[in-house]
């Protein structure tokens, strides 16, 4: 656990406050992610803790010892700390990089390898790279890199400072998946610094919003930021989009899915035509995984003589699982280029379609059972 | 050319004497100029302040003609004045001058990131400039000890003008007997020497820099 007790930092003495008045607690075996506008104090509040920048008053505990009291430098080689750009050395192969605290520590060097080298894995990293040089990896096995390093000595406490911030959209979805999977295994008690809210609240466990001169406007769980932001600065900051995002927060239940037949991909088109009334048809392969729409309307004379083949079908539409989220389920009804969301199972098989106007009448009833159970609004 | 390996053959010992003199004329004050002013630009690089005014006095420092350095080191520190410690002390002016800014972009070019990353990792100030710090600027560091290297041994044959026998020597001796050999053979030599000096820096800068081959290899 650490626990900011009124953690108040100025730059210069008569200057503006940087951290204003800070409280707060961040879980043991939790991720508690700072979130907030540049110049908001969540860098500073993040470095204050392994005391990179030291607080002008009050306090900062880890587990009821005081971070004040003894050597920096000891203290930081008990907390794992992940940077924006990774940080790596670039003089020092990758599995040194991830080996560095352990030698720091004075470790046996051989025994530090092998710990490093099974953190390479556990990070998603080709056992290869152990041999080569940071500036040889892309940016995002960079980074990956940098979390392995951070977990080296196993530290209980970790410190991330907009760690997936510099790599694009796609690795950046890959590495915090990734992230969530690992700390599903490793339970440490994190602090992660970002000025996304999306990746806040992806992410986070709880979610501190600062804002602007160091002031922690709300601290909850993501679904209660998005359901009760405290104050209309919160509101602005969580952001458009807030009711559909807060779907991804309660799973869909049961779904009252539409079992209809889809085609086959190399059924006979004119066996199947005229099957439906708005002419979409959805094609299933042999396994029943849905591989896209065909809208029957659409075709030339010509194509409706022959089959189905996979080059007639419109790929749009996004899948959702069952037992997912109504924001899942919403979002393949809305992409669906025929309106009908496609449910599958854990198998990714078609368990059935779905309309947004059925998935709003789920979201209706789940809200009222909400209220009746006294925890929502 | 014949005559430059004969007059060579007839002057061996005297020529390797010389020779001795200019190489130690020329690596004692690299190493001892680097060996100061490696500090001292690692001080420079931290202080804002202090950066400018320090590389501007080296960059003066630089300009001073060799020869008025050499003619005025008796003065300045009592030395007597066909002294050979007249050039070494004026060379190790000139290297630290050099490299006094060499070592402070050196130090200064170290990628930020890597240096919070140690110091958020709990390495201590002196774990960060010897394990961190100092081997990431050896390129930097490096590259200017090759320019302070090459340049010491061409600076050495002045000192023949203020009468220290090194190889510059042969200069002045060719020119007063109007004989062109010598002048040839110091030429070649003193090309040697500047390939020799320039080669073990960098044979140096390769083994300590394994990173950096393998990153320009891919």
């Amino acid at each position: 656990m650490i626990r900011f007790e009124s953690v108040t930092k100025r730059y210069d003495a008569d200057g503006p406050v940087a951290v204003d008045n800070l409280s707060l607690v961040a879980p043991s075996g939790q991720i508690t992610v700072f979130v907030g506008p540049s110049g908001c104090g969540k860098t500073t509040s993040l470095r204050m803790i392994n005391r990179m920048i030291e607080p002008s008053s009050g306090t900062i505990w880890i587990d009821d010892v005081d971070t004040a009291k003894g050597s920096s430098s000891e203290l930081r080689r008990g907390i794992g700390y992940v940077i924006q750009h990774a940080g790596l050395f670039p003089h020092r192969t990758i599995l040194d990089n991830v080996a560095t605290v352990p030698f720091l520590l004075g470790r046996d060097k051989r025994e530090a390898r092998k710990g490093a080298m099974e953190l390479l894995e556990r990070v998603g990293l080709d056992p290869a790279f152990a041999t080569r040089y940071p500036a040889q990896l892309s940016g995002g096995q960079q980074q990956r890199v940098g979390v392995a390093r951070a977990l080296a000595a196993d530290p209980p406490v970790m410190l991330m400072d907009e760690p997936f911030s510099a790599v694009d959209p796609i690795v950046r979805e890959q590495l915090q998946n990734e992230f969530l999977r690992l700390q599903q295994d490793l339970g440490k008690t994190i602090v992660f610094v970002t000025h996304d809210i999306d990746e806040a609240i992806k992410l986070g466990d709880q979610v501190a919003v600062l804002r602007v001169g160091g002031r922690l406007a709300q601290m909850a769980s993501p679904a209660e930021l998005l359901a009760r932001p405290a104050d209309p600065f919160v509101a602005a900051f969580v952001g458009r989009d807030r009711g559909y995002r807060a779907l991804g927060f309660t799973t869909a239940g049961t779904l009252d899915l539409d079992k209809g037949a889809a085609a086959r991909l190399g059924t006979d088109l004119t066996a199947v035509r005229g099957s439906t009334a708005d002419g979409w048809l959805l094609v299933v392969d042999d396994d029943d995984l849905p591989q896209g729409w065909i809208n029957t309307l659409e075709l030339t004379d010509e194509q409706l003589k022959g089959q189905i083949t996979p080059d007639l079908l419109n790929l749009g539409g996004t899948l959702a699982h069952e037992g997912g989220s109504l924001r899942e389920v919403l979002d393949a009804a809305l992409s669906s280029p025929s309106g009908w969301g496609v449910v599958v199972d854990a198998d990714g098989r078609l368990a059935g379609t779905i309309t947004a106007e059925k998935v709003l009448t789920k979201i209706r009833q789940e809200r009222s059972a909400a209220a009746a159970a006294g925890a929502g609004p | 050319m014949s005559q430059v390996w004969s007059y060579f053959q007839n002057h061996q010992s005297q020529i390797g004497q010389e020779t001795w003199t200019t190489v130690w004329l020329a690596a004692l004050p690299l190493l001892i100029g680097t060996l100061i002013a490696l500090p001292v630009g690692w001080w420079a690089s931290r202080t804002r302040w202090l950066y400018l005014p320090l590389i501007t006095t080296a960059g003066i420092l630089y300009t001073i003609p060799s020869i008025v350095l050499f003619v005025s080191m008796p003065g300045l520190i009592g030395t007597k004045i066909l002294a050979p410690e007249n050039v070494a002390i004026a060379l190790t002016v000139y290297t630290f001058a050099l490299m006094v800014r060499v070592s402070a972009d050196a130090f200064g070019s170290v990628s930020g990131d890597a240096m919070s990353a140690a110091a958020a990792m709990g390495f201590t100030t002196r774990q960060r400039l010897f394990s961190v710090q100092l081997p990431i600027a050896v390129p930097v560091l490096g590259a200017g000890i090759r320019v302070a290297a090459v340049s010491n041994v061409s600076l050495v044959s002045v000192a023949s003008t203020i009468g220290v026998a090194q190889l510059g020597s042969l200069f002045i001796e060719g020119n007063q007997n109007s004989d062109l050999h010598p002048i040839v053979l110091a030429l070649i030599l003193f090309v040697l020497l500047a390939l020799v000096f320039d080669g073990l820096v960098l044979l140096g800068i390769r083994l300590l820099t394994p990173w950096q081959r393998a990153v320009t290899a891919r």
